[in-house]
């Protein structure tokens, strides 16, 4: 038996998603929005829904989602995926609409969309990647960045007395009763990555049920925005990242934990 | 069944929407356009047409709905006064640069700021000239009556289709909260789902089957590339220049002085017209009907014949600079508009042609 008949796509274990181009990743070496990209795009094809799904892309790093993902997709203005996503998903309300936004686009300049798509329960999903920092920009400060962590625009650390507290979006969204499902989720090791794909899963069947929001965090890395090695930020991550937004389902089927 | 009856500007409109066969209405109150949306939820259109009416959290929120059922095919509508258009701009930029067809109605009122609640023209330049950010424009609608309100319409989705461009209908309060017989049009029925996308499988993000994905969007960060897009853009506004352009006059054959007015102003100035003659001014009116384009040819003949051109505008000032710009200095060229909400009389629109152009 040579190389050739063991690299058959038969016995491949992993291969390329489907559902992902060609296109090589804009995003740094190191960084989680290709898991996040690649387990999106796995439930999607996994599901047969292909035909049916219309996705919603930000503004920041992940503003060319659609350069990645082979489906269709509107990219909206900052901030804006959610009401974008409420207008296809009620003038389609047989199709499958998600969004993808990061923290700023959700939590800082697309706040009002964000509570007031999930205040209506618009049959959505929402993945909400959460890495700290605008990454886009080149590190500025984001509203989810920890007290003391520094960017660009906090060189000193975030300062709560005069920047605020990093804002827990999940927790706050939970508590609208037109949210069905809000966890919040990582991807940094398989066995994480093995559980966001679960939970992404679940929120693509509650859309099938027509059940309202379903809003996943994952949170996530920016080694580059944070300075680090990919594998510091990840340790720092879980050191620093997972103590003040904790890991797990904050409401599931309607009801919170 | 068309059906005679007696209307609001606003409601006018909504009706109008209803009956186009448009597929949904994103919008927030603000005086003095809140009679359409609260036509529409009173309606009950879902239940008529299975059209969508939405009330979006804010003006941002509602032209971003726009952009995203825009962007999926469906015929989609949203309307606003002037602080509440600000707001929608960014979008507006979007729409126009992500090439989406798309109606968006202004019931102009005085500005800036807050301004007032009472009738303004004080946003042509918004509307003309851009008004969000980048190289774009609009296609813009002025509707002089109630029956105007409702058939533009029709006719702004027409445009909008036919170029994949945001169509903006420029009314003010005048002409939104005035009552006016109106002869309203047959039902239209919606397209299906299938329908639509069968029609825009080409460009709409219906979901991706065999073909390749459609992408919506505004962004390339290749200069060539984008340059390339802005230069389709201006194609589109050269043909509009060609193909859509509409004014209307008004005893202008043996004009020696001309009005130049749009919506509520060219009502006022067609009664200035008549009692310039009544007492023998030979005063005509040109009323544009699209302000983007505009007639600028009709104007540089116009004034090879007429003595003088007065426009007209409720505002400080604008639609002037293209009436001069049109006329290249052939004939003076001045300007009479009211402010803060008043709706200037007749009879001062032809004391000032007699102060300012005929003296």
């Amino acid at each position: 038996m040579d190389i050739q008949d063991i690299i058959k796509p038969e016995n491949q274990v992993f291969c390329k998603t489907k559902l992902m181009t060609d296109t090589t990743l804009s995003y740094c070496p190191g960084c989680g929005h290709g898991t996040a990209h690649n387990l999106t795009m796995e439930v999607i094809d996994e599901m047969g829904i292909v035909e049916d799904t219309i996705g919603v892309a930000p503004v920041g790093c992940s503003v060319l989602a659609y350069d990645f993902m082979n489906i269709d997709i509107t990219q909206a203005a900052h901030g804006r995926a959610p009401a974008v996503a409420t207008a296809i998903a009620r003038t389609w309300p047989e199709k499958y609409v998600f969004t993808y936004q990061g923290d700023g686009d959700l939590a800082a300049i697309g706040t009002a969309e964000t509570i007031h798509t999930c205040n209506r329960g618009e049959n959505i999903v929402i993945i909400f990647v959460n890495n700290g920092i605008y990454g886009m920009t080149g590190g500025q400060m984001a509203p989810t960045t920890l007290e003391g962590m520094m960017s660009s625009t906090s060189p000193y650390g975030r300062e709560v007395k005069t920047m605020g507290s990093p804002i827990k979006m999940t927790e706050l969204v939970a508590h609208l009763p037109g949210v069905y499902y809000a966890t919040r989720q990582s991807i940094h090791t398989h066995k994480h990555a093995r559980k966001a794909k679960k939970a992404i899963q679940k929120a693509f069947e509650n859309t099938r049920l027509k059940k309202g929001v379903s809003f996943i965090e994952i949170v996530s890395n920016c080694n580059s925005g944070w300075k680090m090695t990919p594998n510091e930020s990840n340790i720092w991550m879980e050191e620093h990242m997972f103590p003040y937004f904790p890991l797990g389902d904050i409401k599931v089927n309607g009801i919170l934990k | 069944m068309s059906e005679l009856k007696l209307m609001k500007g606003n409601e006018a409109l909504a009706e109008a929407a209803i009956r186009a066969g448009v597929d949904a209405y994103f919008g927030y109150p603000i005086t003095p356009q809140s009679e359409v949306i609260e036509y529409l939820m009173t309606e009950r259109p879902e239940e008529r047409t299975g059209m969508v009416v939405l009330q979006a959290e804010s003006e941002i929120a509602a032209i971003n709905m726009v952009y995203g059922a825009a962007s999926t095919g469906k015929k989609v509508l949203t309307s606003s006064s002037s602080p509440g258009i600000s707001l929608k701009l960014e979008g507006i930029s979007y729409l126009a640069g992500a090439e989406l067809p798309a109606v968006i109605v202004n019931v102009v009122r005085g500005g800036p700021g807050l301004g007032t609640i009472q009738p303004s023209q004080a946003d042509y330049f918004q509307s003309v000239k851009g008004g969000g950010h980048g190289d774009y424009k609009l296609y813009v609608l002025a509707p002089a009556s109630v029956q105007e309100m409702s058939d533009f319409v029709e006719d702004a989705f027409d445009i909008a289709f036919k170029y994949r461009a945001p169509v903006l209908i420029l009314s003010d309060g005048l002409i939104g909260q005035m009552m006016e017989k109106v002869n309203l049009k047959d039902q239209q029925k919606r397209l299906t789902d299938a329908e639509v996308i069968k029609k825009y499988d080409s460009w709409a993000t219906t979901g991706k089957t065999n073909r390749k994905r459609n992408i919506i969007t505004s962004l390339d960060l290749q200069s060539e590339k984008m340059e390339a897009r802005v230069r389709k853009l201006m194609k589109k506004y050269e043909q509009m220049e060609k193909e859509d352009l509409r004014y209307e006059e008004f005893q202008t054959e043996d004009a020696e002085y001309l009005f130049v007015a749009y919506g509520s102003s060219a009502r006022i100035a067609q009664k200035a017209v008549q009692l310039a003659r009544a007492k023998g001014i030979k005063a005509g009116l040109l009323r544009p009907i699209t302000l983007f384009p505009y007639p600028k040819q009709k104007l540089f003949e116009l004034a090879d014949q007429v003595k003088g051109i007065l426009s007209v505008e409720l505002n400080a000032g604008q639609m002037v600079e293209d009436v001069q710009l049109a006329v290249q200095f052939k004939v003076p060229v001045e300007h009479f508009g009211r402010t803060g909400g008043i709706i200037h009389t007749p009879e001062e629109v032809l004391e000032a042609l007699e102060q300012k152009i005929i003296k």
